[in-house]
């Protein structure tokens, strides 16, 4: 063998020996491949200052991001019971209480009532970490009586989508929930109460076939995958690779699916600037 | 078709759910067009979404139903391939979505109603109908048929391919023929999710829980339309017999709505759709 092979090491290095702990502490960039520093990254709204990547965050992340402080949830102990008693590799019961364990929410969307900018608004925010975002009964529910909420109150309405689509272990159950939001998303659009949808990466399947493509303004973050259908059935179908870029917020832009195109930075002005237009300056 | 093999011959096996996504994609399947043919007098298609084109996997149009004037609008599947191609297997582009709306309109304007047969793979996954907006189509849809003022019966003949199946589904109300089926997803993408393996669509077929018998103990559709007891292949005429009798009573109920009790009544309906779930609160949670 070559002389300049390595050898392996004789043993592991004692695991209190280790003066410094890296894992964590960096990140890389899946758009520049950049080493960025975790806390840098937080600081810039967990977007990449080098190439303006937008990394996926979670719902309360994206709360705190959006809201002026102090926050009210509503549904908060809303959990499904599984109405298909659904089992695949393992049931769905137990599936659903690792998620609740991992993310720490009962369900894949959280609903708040908040101030953006000292104004009054509802919002839901799915979470992708819980089952890729998807929408059951819950997620249906929850933001079903949001609108009836913001309907009854006359609250503007924004909904932040992050998701695969209807929840496959919940069957048709899933599946009638894109009809049940529509048709209040309908009442809502009667009373002319505003209703932004803002989508990032990724906005897939049943929730953009239904109330993400719905809104009066339909917006968003910059490379975030949105369609009807997943790239690779896609590529399963015509048996062809995608080009660069299609289905990403530029492209839906391009083909007028979207209002524009936001920048995490910018997204909590862009949308009072937009409900000041809506409601009347406060 | 006495020579025809008997379906249960076919597929053996003692899954029930499997046996029935066989009979509702059964080659010699009644399709949209073999009702509306025996069901509709004087059918005239209607075509084009008037935006971008014609969508030969929806057919649309005005007929007589047992004398009333209505719009109807079907999931077309092909016969042989060249048919198939042509019907793009039944899988609608956003331009049948926006037809099938274009007639729910004119249905609305002057105050007829509208049938939907629904028997689809899927809204058709590809380029085009990604860049026409397949999905901001199937949406509109959800919404606009919500508040559409005059009656909508829909039926699934064959396939409820998920939301491209919805897109023409959201009515005052929903049947399945007793073979047809009713999913989120496939049963071989959902085998294919779960075990990598689209060949153990059998087992996803039975835990989906995607048969009319499923669906109307879930209280997701209004009723079961049965069927000629070797499967609607083997008797077309009695299947549409069938079929006539279950929307001739759901359009006479509806026909004694007013137009706001009828959006009332569609919403009230879809409202109370998946109530699976419990609000108790977790003392122990600790998040």
């Amino acid at each position: 063998m070559a002389w300049f092979s390595r050898k392996k090491p004789t043993a592991p290095p004692p695991p209190g020996e280790r003066t410094v702990r890296t894992e964590g502490l960096w990140e890389k960039c899946p758009g520049c491949s950049q080493i960025l520093w975790r806390k840098t990254l937080q600081e810039n709204l967990h977007v990449c200052p080098k190439c303006g990547y937008h990394f996926k965050i979670d719902a309360l992340t994206r709360v705190k991001l959006l809201l002026d402080g102090e926050w009210e949830e509503h549904d908060r102990w809303m959990r499904s019971l599984d109405p298909l008693e659904f089992t695949d590799a393992r049931p769905y019961k137990q599936r659903l209480a690792t998620m609740q364990e991992k993310t720490k929410m009962l369900d894949a969307v959280i609903s708040v009532t908040g101030k953006l900018h000292g104004r009054v608004v509802n919002l839901c925010v799915l979470e992708l970490n819980f089952i890729g975002g998807s929408m059951g009964c819950v997620v249906g529910e929850k933001i079903t009586r949001a609108i009836e909420r913001s309907l009854a109150q006359r609250i503007p309405l924004i909904i932040v989508s992050a998701s695969g689509g209807a929840r496959m272990q919940e069957g048709a159950v899933s599946l009638m929930q894109m009809a049940k939001i529509s048709a209040a998303l309908m009442r809502l659009d009667e009373a002319a109460v505003p209703y932004i949808s803002v989508l990032t990466d990724p906005t897939t399947g049943g929730v953009t076939a239904s109330f993400a493509m719905l809104g009066d303004l339909n917006i968003a973050e910059p490379g975030a995958l949105i369609g009807f259908a997943g790239p690779r059935v896609i590529e399963q179908t015509i048996r062809q690779k995608l080009p660069e870029g299609f289905q990403r917020s530029e492209f839906l832009l391009q083909h007028g699916f979207l209002d524009a195109v936001v920048k995490r930075s910018e997204l909590k002005s862009y949308i009072a600037k937009a409900l000041n237009v809506f409601c009347g300056p406060l | 078709m006495s020579d025809q093999p008997n379906h249960t011959a076919t597929v053996p096996g003692d899954n029930l759910a499997w046996q029935r996504v066989q009979l509702a994609r059964h080659p010699k399947r009644p399709h949209a067009l073999d009702y509306i043919q025996r069901l509709i007098r004087d059918f005239q298609e209607l075509h084009g979404d008037r935006r971008f084109g014609d969508d030969p996997a929806i057919v649309a149009g005005m007929g007589f139903f047992e004398d009333r004037p209505v719009m109807i609008i079907g999931q077309q599947k092909g016969r042989d391939t060249k048919q198939k191609l042509y019907r793009n297997f039944g899988m609608p582009k956003p331009e049948g979505y926006r037809k099938a709306y274009r007639v729910m309109k004119l249905a609305e304007k002057f105050r007829r109603p509208v049938i939907t047969l629904m028997d689809t793979p899927g809204a058709y996954p590809g380029v085009d109908a990604e860049e026409r907006g397949q999905a901001e189509a199937i949406a509109w849809n959800l919404r606009e048929m919500a508040r559409l003022r005059t009656p909508i019966v829909c039926v699934v003949i064959g396939e409820g391919g998920s939301g491209g199946a919805l897109g023409i589904g959201v009515g005052n109300r929903v049947y399945m023929m007793e073979n047809a089926i009713y999913s989120v997803i496939s049963p071989e993408s959902c085998a294919a999710i779960i075990w990598r393996d689209a060949a153990l669509a059998e087992r996803a077929a039975a835990a989906l829980k995607l048969t009319a018998q499923d669906l109307l103990r879930l209280g997701l559709i209004d009723g079961v339309i049965p069927e000629p007891p070797e499967g609607a292949h083997a008797d077309y005429d009695q299947a549409a017999a069938f079929l006539r009798e279950t929307l001739l009573q759901a359009l006479d109920e509806l026909a004694r709505l007013s137009p706001e009790e009828l959006v009332e009544q569609r919403y009230e309906k879809f409202r109370k759709m998946g109530n699976f779930f419990t609000e108790e609160p977790l003392p122990d949670w600790p998040f």
